[in-house]
């Protein structure tokens, strides 16, 4: 097929995604690289080395391929001022479909991951009900399950956008705050029903077993709906750093309240007024106000691909391709720009399930060799409109920094070099 | 037969968590009294529920803080590094307002909560009570919002109006 015969979606070479199907990757790509005449190039295929000889044999324990591991989350240098602190973040732009992989899901740590023996830990339901209970992880593990795939995003994820400078960073190290797995595990509204909540409980109080005892007040409506004690993430037991042996798991809402090594659950009329949900976790608007248990996270969207710092080596047809997601339901749609949001096309979405998940869109896309700033837009089954960053600052003011889930803006130069860019 | 498929289907179908968990009922949790967990519960909310015997002083507590704090929070709470700022700020001044304890924090019962479960850093659950009473009390009159032989206990701690008390709108129902 030739170039002409791509029907335009919008601006600066987006083409309808409907090619994405009809053609295929290679179809596509062929745009250039077929008027190269098979005869005229010097490819000779041949059988590699590791087809002449064994390789090794079965394990008890995978590991990747070692030629990619480069892919890495990215965490901070230890700081012994705050042993065990801090966070590190996805590679984005290295992975593909709605699944993180576990060794690759994003952390955040306010004293270091315990080690913990599930033998002895104990999760505890007091406070405001008839009984208060105990349960082993061997209790819990008798318990019915059920799993679901949600994503998981820190609130403070995508705060670097917020300054006044673009900082020249890669998806990972701007957004890599956001992982996605199945999470299997009790419905909360289970043992709490067991415990018998009091008619006066309104606050459901979760303390981890960290060093820290993180803790944080989640209502007790949401407790009820959709919250689960997750003990299995992608099939195996939770990982350390996840919270072993069981988290917290609150769907759609920011990370920190998803207690991670979950040991308490105490049921109050009012918030405890945590540190985390005092010092931490709360905005300051424009007035001095301070906004507190800003829970669910925003219909959000990035482009991984291109995205920061990578470099298109040839003119031609790319695939855009990205991730979005909603605290709030379902993504059901996905635009993507290549002119700095003048001009937009519907993006393919697909998605293994709906609801506080990551869905995957693509659309096709004819890089010329000219200047393009790449941006995608999302909408979620509420209705819920992905903002500009302007939007976001006009709305939120500049001493607010959480919850930022503003359209990301990637700026393709006459080189083919990607950067972070604010439009 | 398809009458039963059609049964095994509705059974088999994703009905919510209501549904499951009104069908299930394992009841394997083990009965406990509050008492039994006298050790466990470090639970200290701002209606005083949850603290414990004892009271202090910021009078005693600079020495808990000099010992076990200042190597991470400064000589005078002015911090090392941008998160371990514990005094200063104002939430009306004209510039950008640092939020710390004393600025910004709209409950004194926090402070407690979370040095007693959190603090120092590199020694977690080491203070007694006693201790986290009167480094509470330091925290504060660094601050400047009592002065150094306030006996501070659990009554006159959830007493305390905090500077920014009327600064936050719970958001948890309105969104
Ligand atoms: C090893 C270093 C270290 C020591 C020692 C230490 N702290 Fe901290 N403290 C920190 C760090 C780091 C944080 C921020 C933690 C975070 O953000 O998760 C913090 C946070 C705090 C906060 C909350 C500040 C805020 O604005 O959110 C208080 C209050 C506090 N510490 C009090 C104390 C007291 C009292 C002591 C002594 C008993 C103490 N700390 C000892 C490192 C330390």
């Amino acid at each position: 097929m030739k170039k002409t015969d791509l029907e335009k979606a919008a601006g600066n070479g987006l083409i309808n995604r409907r090619h994405l199907l009809q053609l295929g990757l290679a179809g596509l790509g062929s745009g250039v690289a077929s008027s190269v005449l098979a005869a005229e190039n010097n490819l000779k295929i041949e059988i590699p080395g590791w087809s002449k000889q064994p390789g090794p044999g079965a394990s008890a324990y995978g590991v990747r391929s070692g030629h990619t591991e480069f892919m890495q989350r990215s965490a901070g240098a230890p700081n012994p001022l705050y042993p065990g602190g801090g966070a590190s973040r996805s590679p984005l732009q290295h992975l593909q479909g709605t699944i993180t992989p576990n060794s690759l899901h994003f952390e955040r740590h306010h004293a270091g991951i315990p080690d913990i023996d599930p033998a002895g830990h104990q999760l505890v339901i007091n406070g405001l009900v008839k009984q208060p209970l105990v349960f082993s992880y061997e209790d819990l593990l008798k318990y019915p399950m059920v799993s679901r795939i949600y994503f998981l995003e820190c609130s403070g994820n995508s705060r670097a956008l917020l300054g006044p400078n673009p900082p020249d960073g890669t998806a990972q190290s701007i957004h890599g705050l956001v992982s996605c797995a199945e999470w299997t595990g009790i419905p909360l509204s289970t043992l709490l029903e067991e415990a018998g909540v009091e008619d006066e409980a309104r606050w459901l109080a979760a303390v981890g077993a960290d060093a820290a005892s993180m803790g944080r007040s989640i209502p007790l409506n949401k407790a009820h709906d959709d919250v689960l004690i997750a003990l299995f993430q992608n099939g195996e037991p939770v990982r350390p750093e996840q919270g072993h042996p069981m988290r917290l798991f609150v769907p759609g809402w920011e990370g920190n309240v998803s207690v991670k090594w979950l040991t308490q659950l105490k049921l109050t009329r009012e918030p405890v007024q945590f540190r985390d949900e005092t010092s931490k976790y709360t905005d300051t608007l424009p007035d001095r106000s301070s906004e507190q248990f800003t829970f669910p996270m925003g219909c959000k969207s990035l482009i991984t691909s291109p995205s920061g710092q990578m470099s298109l080596n040839r003119q031609g047809v790319y695939q855009i391709n990205g991730m979005a997601w909603s605290g709030g339901g379902s993504i059901s749609r996905v635009e993507v720009s290549a002119d700095g949001g003048r001009s937009w096309a519907d993006a393919a979405i697909e998605s293994n399930q709906s609801e506080k998940a990551l869905a995957r869109f693509s659309i096709p896309w004819q890089w010329s060799g000219g200047d393009a700033i790449l941006q995608s837009r999302a909408t979620d089954s509420l209705g819920n409109v992905q903002p500009t960053r302007e939007a976001i600052l006009a709305d939120r003011g500049r001493l607010s920094f959480y919850h930022n889930h503003c359209i990301q803006s990637w700026a393709v130069n006459g080189n083919g070099e990607v950067r972070n860019t604010y439009a | 037969m398809p009458k039963l498929v059609i049964i095994i289907l509705i059974l088999l179908s994703p009905l919510g968590f209501a549904s499951l968990a009104q069908s299930q009922n394992v009841g394997l949790g083990t009965p406990i009294s509050q008492a039994q967990l006298s050790d466990f519960d470090l639970i200290a909310g701002p209606d005083g529920e949850g603290f414990p015997e004892g009271s202090g002083t910021a009078f005693q507590g600079k020495e808990v803080y000099d010992q076990k704090c200042q190597a991470c929070h400064g000589a005078n709470g002015e911090g090392t590094t941008a998160n371990t700022q514990l005094v200063g700020g104002d939430m009306q001044s004209i510039e950008s307002p640092v939020r710390t304890v004393g600025s910004y924090w709209p409950h004194a019962s926090t402070i407690f909560d979370f040095i007693r479960r959190a603090m120092p850093a590199d020694s977690p659950k080491s203070l007694s009570n006693i201790e986290v009473y009167q480094v509470t009390a330091y925290v504060l009159y660094m601050n400047g919002i009592i002065d150094q032989n306030k006996i501070l206990d659990r009554q006159s701690l959830i007493d305390i109006k905090m500077p920014n008390k009327d600064g936050f709108v719970d958001m948890s129902q309105q969104q």
